[in-house]
């Protein structure tokens, strides 16, 4: 089909062009920056990314990554079941429970925001002297875990608090005024409509937990192993010391040895993260599916 | 026979009176409507009635509310209240969900499990909003589709589907167009049949159109309530006169 363009009754003027112009330059930037780093870790990391990169077993001529992705993997989770209750349960306090605009729940707010404004190797060192050296559980996938959840819980208590309360009152009063409860309107109603939002909460959370290193660095080390206890998977031993792809990435390219397997592993980082916003995005359009 | 009862009610929102001393009774098969200009105090009323009024801060209540001789501030849990006491809000708010699952949240919340029970109740509530025929084939559908008059006809029938013995509207046609605001009409022309039913309108019209009985409120206070034929044709009170020959209002 053939665009008719409507004739303009007056000139654009310079300035207008020049404004779209700069629009069009910063969009073209942002897209050509994110293209161009994407294609050097491809262009550096693909040739080397090898099966023998994902051998269970890590050593310093071989240096496999899997062991890594292994505890990425179980770092995210058990962080994210440690930080999503916690601050699920907290939002649902402050945007259902507590008296709106009450001081306590502005305090409480406050109190987020500058969580969440705290340079993560502040939250490493605080992990580092709790966790690792006062309770004792030494560099540990048990220490790292909890140190993010208390680097993520501020971002999940936003989402969530943000989304419960864009859900309209008027779905609170329906619930009512059918005779639901409290419990049953904020869980069968508020919820669900909130969820998309939080699961954007969640993503970002999952973002900033395969992305930590410092954090890490101090609190669940550096050691490249499985965290599988002795009877082998599924038995975990949350007492070991391991490091998640970020760490090793960092690792690698620190020592110098292997920088070329470093990149590869940035290739596998970032399939990853790409791989669990998708899955993300499915779940919210599954979620969202009567939402709209 | 009087469904409702409401004796001297008082009610303030923290300093300012809403309502003062207004005695009122609402009878099976007949609609009242209650109107005045804004602010008088007849959607706060109606929130009385099924005690949507709780959910405001600082809301204080004298004098007393029967339903069918029960205090509704006294005898009767309030989840059970507003179970025979529907509402239907200004706004057409269905919830996000499906159309099936609108329907069906009230009756699971009161404790029904069957799918059998469900679907029967689900089938008879939207036939009995006469809306059945327009969503029947997409049940399962997201109701957030619906046009705004089938949406409000959709929130009927979620009342109806909890089997209340009243129904209360709030201004249940004033975001609506005209021939939407028809079929409610005629539905509550229908519905009057088996339920006592209370609505506020800022339309007279509507009022005429559709109702027994009628109240007018000013600031809070119960100006006249009578059939609803004297009221439009011979009020007693001046200021009745005034505002339904629309002098003011």
């Amino acid at each position: 089909m053939k665009k008719k363009r409507l004739k303009n009754k007056y000139p654009r003027k310079y300035g207008e062009i020049l404004l779209g112009a700069i629009t069009w330059a910063a969009a073209l930037l942002m897209t050509a920056v994110l293209l161009y780093i994407i294609g050097f870790i491809v262009y550096r990391g693909a040739p080397y990314l090898k099966p023998s990169l994902f051998s269970p077993t890590y050593n310093s001529t071989n240096v496999s990554l899997l062991p890594a992705l292994v505890s990425t993997v179980y770092m995210t989770a058990f962080a994210l079941a440690v930080a999503l209750p916690l601050g699920l349960g907290a939002a649902i306090y402050l945007a259902e429970y507590a008296r709106r605009g009450h001081k306590v729940v502005r305090l409480i707010r406050l109190a987020t925001e500058t969580l969440a404004g705290i340079p993560s190797i502040i939250h490493g060192l605080f992990g580092m002297l709790f966790f690792v050296t006062y309770l004792g559980w030494g560099f540990s996938l048990l220490a790292g875990v909890c140190t993010l959840a208390i680097m993520i819980l501020p971002l999940i208590m936003r989402a969530s608090e943000e989304a419960l309360l864009a859900a309209p009152d008027s779905y609170r009063e329906g619930a009512f005024a059918l005779g639901a409860g409290k419990l049953r309107t904020v869980f069968r109603i508020v919820l669900p409509a909130a969820a998309p939002g939080i699961l954007a909460g969640v993503i970002l959370s999952v973002g900033r937990i395969v992305g930590e290193t410092a954090a890490l660095i101090y609190t669940a080390g550096t050691v490249a192993q499985m965290p599988f206890a002795e009877g082998g998977p599924p038995l975990i031993d949350v007492f070991a010391s391991v490091r998640t792809l970020s760490v090793h990435m960092y690792a690698l390219t620190r020592e110098g040895l292997h920088t070329n397997e470093g990149f590869a592993t940035a290739l596998t980082l970032l399939a990853v993260v790409m791989g669990i916003n998708a899955a993300a995005a499915w779940m919210a359009g599954r979620v969202g599916k009567n939402r709209s | 026979m009087n469904v409702f009862d409401i004796q001297e009610l008082n009610l303030w929102y923290g300093k300012f009176q809403a309502l003062k001393d207004v005695s009122l009774t609402a009878a099976d098969a007949e609609i009242t409507a209650l109107i005045g200009p804004s602010g008088c105090g007849k959607s706060t009323l109606l929130k009385t009635l099924n005690r949507m009024n709780d959910l405001t801060p600082d809301c204080r209540i004298t004098g007393s509310v029967r339903l069918r001789g029960q205090d509704v501030y006294a005898d009767l849990p309030v989840n059970e209240l507003r179970r025979r006491v529907g509402m239907v809000f200004q706004k057409p708010n269905p919830f996000p969900m499906s159309v099936y699952d609108n329907i069906a949240f009230g009756p699971r919340t009161h404790g029904v499990k069957s799918r059998l029970a469900l679907d029967e109740t689900v089938e008879k509530s939207l036939r009995s909003a006469a809306i059945w025929d327009e969503v029947k084939d997409r049940l399962r559908k997201s109701a957030l589709g619906l046009s705004g008059g089938q949406q409000q006809r959709l929130c009927i029938a979620r009342a109806l589907a909890v089997t209340p013995e009243v129904l209360l509207l709030d201004e249940p046609t004033s975001a609506l167009d005209p021939i939407s605001t028809g079929k409610i009409e005629e539905l509550l022309l229908t519905l009057k049949k088996n339920y006592c039913i209370i609505i506020v309108t800022h339309n007279m019209q509507q009022a005429t159109r559709i109702s027994d009985k009628t109240a007018f409120f000013l600031l809070g206070e119960m100006v006249e309530y009578d059939n609803t034929e004297k009221i439009f044709s011979l009020p007693r009170d001046k200021r009745t006169e005034d505002y339904v020959t629309g002098r003011f209002g």
